[in-house]
């Protein structure tokens, strides 16, 4: 057996660092089956799910696709004119293909983090292989959608993103799941390599149910120059989530920033943080959280930085909003400096909504509640992705969508 | 003298169970611009939240009554839709609420709005900024006048639009202000008047200790505060006779 898979076994035991532990042995491994089809002939109402995880069925509108399903891949494509730019394939079909690519597998996450990471390899259920070739920039987004359409499912991916030397892109995955299904785990891992000169945006929308749990584990090394942009957004309730990502500046001015904005309702348990770490000369990082809890909701707001440089910078944006009584934010930043010279910083805060915004909102005309729903929505502005117009608009939207249907 | 537009009956105001404003009265009627003076802390910043009617400012006797209606127990935003408008001096920023997005629920002519942006010389980027989120002392003053102008209210109240504004700025601002202030009500906030060398005030007030001692002429009034400052108010008799009778 292989060395990887021995420190699995011996993993499968151990508990998350942080969040709430799982029996993992309550979940299903029987997916339903799903054969390859084009994506506009799946059915109306997974299409609309991955909608709203801004995964779109029109191929036009992103240059490459990857859809799976529990554990089955059905889609796979590159839009033509992106061919000789871009490779998107299953991270099964990748490792058959490149035998370099096991340089990358496990190479920034280690397999045994824990009993999540130890699940992916023992019990991998694919995931993506995305590659921006040398040079290439790619202006329309590509998409990947992971998708549940089993109750009670457990599903574990691996997916590595390479950045290679150059280009740009931007990278939207949706992960969502059925209206029928309410319960289950998606264990996510994502090892991201950002290239000298590369840059990427990684947006990733969660939308999962009341009692499914999700732990994605990912880690970013980024290279002289790069540029490697995380966005994070999850509205809708679930079980537990728990994920606390990290971003290694490895190369010379490597830049790494992290957006979340997270939406806490019902009685979900949120613990979610994002760390930074700069290893070389004039690396730079920004960590920017925005947590709105509601009901009874949950929230840890982690984040860390980590100076091991000097002439490194980095920056800590903790906000919450809490809109009740029962609700909880914990803001947790921290700050590690183990260089002269390196200047990092932070700030938290966690309130109500501001009476005097309100006040001042409805002294131009708006009432009670449309100011609240203004200042909440404001909260959530989704241009601190700093995305391109289009995109962002669409995402805007996809926030507007459940802040109406919250408010 | 037109109609009465505002009128202020024996109001007494608390916040947090202390008293701040003193059976105060006020009459102004349409087409009247009233200037109210007073050194800090004198009440003029809440005695504008209570006829905004701000929950905070709760009034334990009098009336306001706005175009004849009693507004005392109405919601803010009902107050403005009869037509106040507010520019406010400290106003909160609110991350991610964009100035373009209040000012078109306050008037759905966008080409008003460009309009208006150009009287008062702000660029078009300034409407994708988050209201009031690190605008400098000018930006503030801008932008209020700008929401209280797009409003088109016939009432408005300016809680010192002249104070942190550089020379070139007032300039803009106060002709603007002027031109605004033609065939409407208003009542303005100053401490140093300097917003008087653009506009035309029918009369002024002097608010100390909560409540409204003197009343005149502006020119006058802003003459004596200048100088010998609030003292003058202090020794003269009007004014005590007045708070004798506190």
């Amino acid at each position: 057996m292989s060395e990887g898979k021995n420190a699995a076994l011996r993993a499968l035991n151990k508990p998350s660092e942080f969040g709430p532990d799982l029996d993992i042995s309550q979940y299903s491994r029987q997916p339903k089956n799903w054969e390859p089809c084009p994506i506009s002939s799946l059915p109306k109402d997974i299409l609309e799910k991955a909608v709203e995880v801004g995964v779109l069925p029109e191929q036009e509108s992103r240059s490459a696709t990857f859809f799976q399903i529990d554990h089955s891949v059905i889609f796979k494509a590159v839009q033509k004119i992106f061919e000789d730019k871009i490779e998107i394939m299953s991270a099964k079909e990748a490792l058959k293909k490149y035998d370099w690519l096991k340089d990358y597998w496990w190479r920034i996450v280690s397999v045994d983090t824990d009993k999540y990471t130890a699940l992916a390899e023992l019990y991998w259920d694919q995931g993506y292989f995305i590659r921006i070739l040398e040079d290439q920039k790619v202006i329309i987004p590509l998409q990947a959608c992971l998708f549940i359409s089993t109750d009670n499912l457990n599903q574990n991916v691996h997916n590595i993103i390479i950045a290679e030397p150059g280009s740009e892109a931007q990278i939207i995955t949706g992960c969502t799941l059925h209206s029928s299904v309410q319960r289950g785990l998606h264990v996510g891992v994502t090892e991201f390599y950002i290239k000298e000169d590369a840059k990427l945006t990684f947006t990733m929308i969660h939308n999962w149910a009341q009692n499914f749990d999700s732990r994605p584990r990912s880690g970013a090394i980024i290279e002289d120059n790069g540029l490697f942009v995380s966005n994070y957004m999850c509205f809708k309730p679930l079980k537990s989530l728990q994920m606390y990502p990290v971003a290694y500046c490895r190369g010379v001015n490597a830049r790494a920033r992290f957006n979340t904005i997270i939406y806490g309702v019902g009685s979900s348990y949120i613990d979610v943080g994002s760390k930074i770490v700069l290893q070389n000369e004039g690396c730079r990082g920004e960590v920017i959280s925005r947590t709105i809890a509601t009901d009874r909701a949950q929230i840890y707001a982690r984040g860390l930085l980590q100076g091991e440089h000097s002439d490194t910078k980095a920056h800590l944006e903790c906000r919450g909003l809490l809109l009740s009584d029962e609700a909880v934010i914990y803001a947790i930043p921290e700050i590690v400096a183990k260089a002269k010279g390196a200047e990092l910083s932070h700030e938290a805060a966690v309130g109500k909504i501001s009476e005097e915004q309100v006040q001042y909102l409805m002294a131009r005309g708006f009432s009670k509640s449309e100011a609240e729903a203004l200042i909440v929505r404001g909260f959530m502005d989704v241009s601190i992705f700093g995305l391109p117009r289009d995109l962002e608009k669409e995402i805007q939207r996809m926030v507007d969508m459940t802040t109406e249907r919250a408010l | 003298m037109g109609k009465p537009i505002l009128e202020i009956q024996d109001l007494s105001v608390e916040v947090s169970g202390k008293r701040i404003l003193n059976d105060v009265n006020l009459q102004i009627c349409e087409g009247e611009v009233h200037v109210l003076f007073g050194p800090n802390g004198s009440g003029k910043s809440s005695l504008i939240m209570a006829i905004l009617g701000f929950p905070a400012y709760k009034v334990v006797s009098g009336k306001i009554l706005f175009k004849g209606r009693d507004i005392t127990s109405l919601p803010t935003n009902e107050r403005v839709k009869m037509g106040i408008g507010v520019a406010f001096q400290n106003p909160p920023a609110i991350r991610g609420v964009k100035l373009g997005g209040i000012l078109s629920r306050l008037t759905p002519n966008e080409e008003k709005i460009n309009e208006l942006l150009r009287k008062v010389k702000i660029p078009s980027s300034f409407l994708e900024r988050d209201v009031n989120l690190g605008f400098s002392g000018g930006e503030i003053k801008k932008s209020e006048v700008l929401q209280v102008l797009a409003q088109n209210s016939d009432f408005l109240i300016l809680d010192e639009p002249d104070s942190g504004v550089d020379v070139e700025n007032l300039r803009v601002l106060g002709t603007v202000i002027n031109e605004a202030l033609q065939g409407r009500s208003a009542l303005i906030i100053t401490h140093l008047g300097v917003i008087l060398q653009y506009i035309n005030a029918n009369i002024a007030h002097v608010l100390m200790n909560g409540t409204i001692v003197c009343s005149g002429n502006p020119t006058r009034i802003l003459g004596q505060i200048l100088n010998e400052g609030y003292a003058w108010c202090e020794k003269c008799p009007k004014v005590k006779t007045l708070r004798c009778e506190l």
